[in-house]
């Protein structure tokens, strides 16, 4: 029955949905207040519907309700119950689930935060979101319905994947989730302001807080993904240009171009045309980035003409929401407000060069990973684009980037000085050119590439002190009116600093971790001992024992270093048998500086088991980086000047009395 | 048997494989120098059966015959770009994840570039048209948002 109820209120919400878009766009022509006004309560309604739809969901899911199909295919009585409710998302119908669920959740916060918006814009922001949520829940209901019954009622179920069955990956979807459909409130807006003909600098202060969270959730979600596989998959990687990685990083790198065009058109009214189109692209790419993975087209054309259902459900979608998105910019993009000129060097040139490259970059991801899809459809060549390719040019399309990021914040608006700026930022030049020096001398063989790595990092990072020292008056008045400038710099100025500086972080933990890690793979018997980095592994031995929903082997290894107390690792396999699947558990020991990673490998039956151990120097600070990035977009999310001068709602009489325009 | 776990089909993470062993110590040549070569040329190459891994990070069966198979040629004398070739002739150029650049590939290398120093280029032209006039000095953020707030709402 409470199956049913659910079922029925993701219905209703579709039906709310359609509504929600066709009524207020109709108003908003017709310039009817009272049509306009229902697209509130709608979202609001829609919400309301697929939460309830969502908890019934997820209420099956806790108790094992075998009946619903999904329940049965994707969950066992003997799975932990955190996995029960996490597990709610780690099918597709369930991951559907929650992405309408964030996407009604944020029309429902626009309908009910949204309140200093100009009504027509609200109405149709509204309207257009209602659109989203229409395609989408028809697409749920049409294609993936998690309510479907299943008769008679199984036993039990056949275990959620067990890979999935871990604290990372569990809360791993809902952060990547709330970016991909936080930017479908930028992609709203951008239509909306198309419609109306006006994007302007108020706008895009509207519209910043909304574009900030759903980077800065897209961030956490990406590194937690990237964690995950670095500690699960057992080669000590953390990043392997999959496609599937690659689909979440796409909207990534265009949400990250769109934060900082927005902020042009919020300060200087210029690249407003630009601004609409990014926004466009950039939910279009988050799009891409779930529903190509689910439809399985990415992993293989094959699975993709087996079950086209849903696949082509999910390309028509995309289709009409880019290709709509875009028509309407070829109509009326030419019509918005020319932006103020600047001069190439100048903030403004900066940020328009970090656009261009952040983009080049996504389009070079793009072609990465979905060339060997052309190329096998065109000539029927099947053909692989590994990390290889996405190093040899991905890599060197962002480097400039780079140093761009730390010259762009010290430029003036309109007119900068280059001469000028690079003085100012002297200090982080000679600690750029020192750091790899200082390196070589300890490392004669350091490859070239490592060394420029370096540079770089420090680069960013001093770059920012530098800025930082520079901005609070550093050397040029007392002490204490520095300190007290420092303190009270805005929180705008913060975000940017540490989120760039988290950026130097995490360039700093790819470039070392990559060019000095050590690795060694041995076959180890009870009592065999090997060194790595440093640290003498003894191996124990491997005990074995049955654990919740799965069996496990687990090896013990005593790790000895010269003045610091012993430690013993357990790196585990384990063995999922309803699933029918292996898994490995690493143990990863950090200081903050390394990790020393270890994987239990195979057995050959004689007692001998083979150990792969790895040092691997500053990897940690690739999530430090990524995680102080995030925080950066929440520190500047939190500044005032974000909520200053919305205007007061006036007095509806007076509203009323006025025409409407459009 | 190798468990491929479609994790595509799940979530935004690569595919993995059940258990770790990948390059097995027994594979491994006793030529520390020839052995090196062995190990970058096997992270160059596709495991054919395997999701999007190379043969280095596989244990499929298939991944730990082509290790075995480029340490004889490696062995027998070959040049790196020989074991490629004739691995090439074998499987396809599907085996390597390097894509060679060749005419099914001038779009995908030749793309990257083109889009830099193209839109570079078209940036810097239109910036030159549009230069801003020194002495007109336009409206800072807050000043346009008051300008807005003045001219715009309510709607």
């Amino acid at each position: 029955m409470l199956v049913e109820i659910g079922h029925f209120a993701l219905v209703l919400a579709m039906l709310v949905a359609l509504v929600q878009a066709v009524v207020p766009l109709a108003g908003a022509s017709v310039r009817s207040r009272a049509l306009m006004d229902l697209a509130r309560p709608a979202a609001l309604l829609q919400f309301g519907l697929v939460a309830l739809s969502f908890a019934v969901f997820m209420h099956a899911h806790i108790i094992s309700d075998f009946s619903v199909r999904n329940v049965f295919e994707n969950s066992h009585t003997a799975k932990p119950m955190l996995y029960k409710v996490t597990g709610v998302w780690g099918s597709h119908e369930g991951s559907m689930m929650l992405w309408v669920l964030m996407l009604t959740l944020f029309g429902g916060l626009v309908a009910g935060l949204g309140r200093s918006l100009p009504t027509s814009l609200r109405s149709r922001t509204l309207a257009i979101q209602g659109l989203l949520g229409f395609g989408t829940l028809l697409f749920i209901i049409a294609t993936s319905n998690p309510f479907d019954r299943l008769f008679p009622v199984p036993a039990d179920g056949r275990d959620l994947n067990p890979l999935l069955q871990d604290p990372g990956l569990a809360f791993h979807p809902p952060f990547l989730y709330f970016g991909y459909v936080g930017f479908s409130i930028t992609y709203s807006f951008a239509i909306a302001a198309l419609i109306e003909g006006r994007v302007g600098a108020q706008r895009a202060r509207w519209v910043r807080p909304w574009s900030l969270s759903a980077w800065c959730g897209l961030t956490v979600g990406i590194a937690m993904g990237s964690w995950w596989a670095y500690y699960v998959l057992g080669w000590g990687g953390w990043w392997y240009w999959d496609p599937v990685e690659n689909a979440s990083f796409m909207p990534w790198l265009l949400g990250t171009a769109l934060l900082h065009s927005a902020a042009v058109v919020e300060k200087r009214e210029a690249l407003q045309r630009w601004t609409v189109l990014l926004a466009i692209l950039t939910f279009g790419m988050s799009l891409i980035g779930t529903f190509l993975v689910r439809s399985g087209v990415l992993t293989s054309v094959h699975s993709f003409a087996v079950d086209p259902t849903r696949g082509v459900f999910i390309l028509v979608l995309i289709a009409l929401v880019i290709g709509g998105g875009l028509l309407l910019y070829a109509l009326r993009a030419p019509g918005l407000e020319a932006g103020n000129p600047f001069a190439p060097v100048s903030r403004e040139g900066a940020l328009v060069l970090n656009n261009l490259l952040l983009s080049a970059g996504m389009a070079t991801v793009f072609l990465g990973t979905f060339y060997p899809l052309f190329a096998e459809v065109w000539s029927g060549v099947k053909l692989s684009v590994g990390p290889q390719f996405f190093n040899a040019t991905f890599v060197p399309i962002l480097m400039p980037g780079v140093v761009a990021m730390v010259i762009g914040p010290v430029l003036a608006w309109r007119r900068g000085h280059l001469a000028a700026a690079l003085r100012r930022l002297a200090p982080a030049f000679v600690g750029a050119f020192l750091a790899p020096t200082l390196v070589l001398v300890f490392n004669r063989t350091a490859p070239p590439a490592a060394l420029a790595g370096v540079a770089l990092a420090v680069w960013a990072m001093l770059g920012v002190v530098t800025d930082l020292a520079d901005r609070s008056g550093f050397a040029r008045q007392p002490l204490h009116a520095t300190w007290r400038r420092f303190r009270h710099l805005p929180r705008g100025t913060w975000g940017y600093a540490t989120a760039h500086f988290g950026v130097g972080v995490l360039i700093a933990g790819i470039v070392v971790s990559t060019a000095w890690r050590s690795e060694r793979i041995e076959t180890m018997h009870a009592g065999d001992s090997l060194e790595i980095a440093g640290r003498t592994l003894r191996f124990v031995g491997v005990t074995e024992g049955d654990v919740a929903n799965y069996h496990v082997e687990r090896a013990q290894i005593v790790v000895e270093r010269p003045g610091a107390a012993p430690m013993t690792l357990y790196p585990e396999r384990r063995w999922y048998s309803v699933a029918r699947s292996q898994t490995t558990n690493t143990a990863i020991a950090t200081n903050g500086f390394g990790d020393l990673y270890l994987a239990l490998g195979d057995t050959d039956g004689k007692g001998g088991w083979v150990l792969r151990a790895y040092y691997n120097p500053l990897v940690p600070w690739i999530w430090f980086g990524a995680i102080l990035a995030a925080v950066g977009g929440l520190v500047s999310l939190s500044d005032r000047r974000l909520r200053l001068r919305v205007p007061a709602p006036r007095a509806p009489a007076a509203v009323a009395a006025r025409p409407v325009d459009s | 048997m190798v468990l491929r776990l479609l994790i595509a089909a799940v979530l935004l993470v690569p595919i993995a494989v059940s258990s770790v062993h990948a390059v097995e110590p027994s594979e491994r040549l006793a030529d520390p120098a020839l052995e090196a070569r062995a190990r970058a040329l096997s992270k160059e190459l596709r495991c054919l059966v395997c999701q999007n891994q190379s043969i280095d990070e596989s244990n499929a069966d298939l991944a730990h015959d082509l290790r075995q198979l480029l340490r004889q040629r490696l062995v027998a004398g070959d040049t790196d770009q020989q074991v490629l070739d004739y691995l090439t002739a074998r499987y396809g150029v599907f085996v390597l994840l390097d894509p060679p650049f060749e005419p099914l590939t001038w779009i995908l290398w030749l793309t990257p570039p083109v889009l830099v120093i193209g839109g570079g280029g078209l940036l810097l032209l239109r910036a030159r048209r549009r230069r801003p006039d020194p002495a007109v000095p336009d409206l800072t953020g807050d000043e346009s948002v008051r300008a807005a707030l003045l001219l715009d709402e309510p709607r």
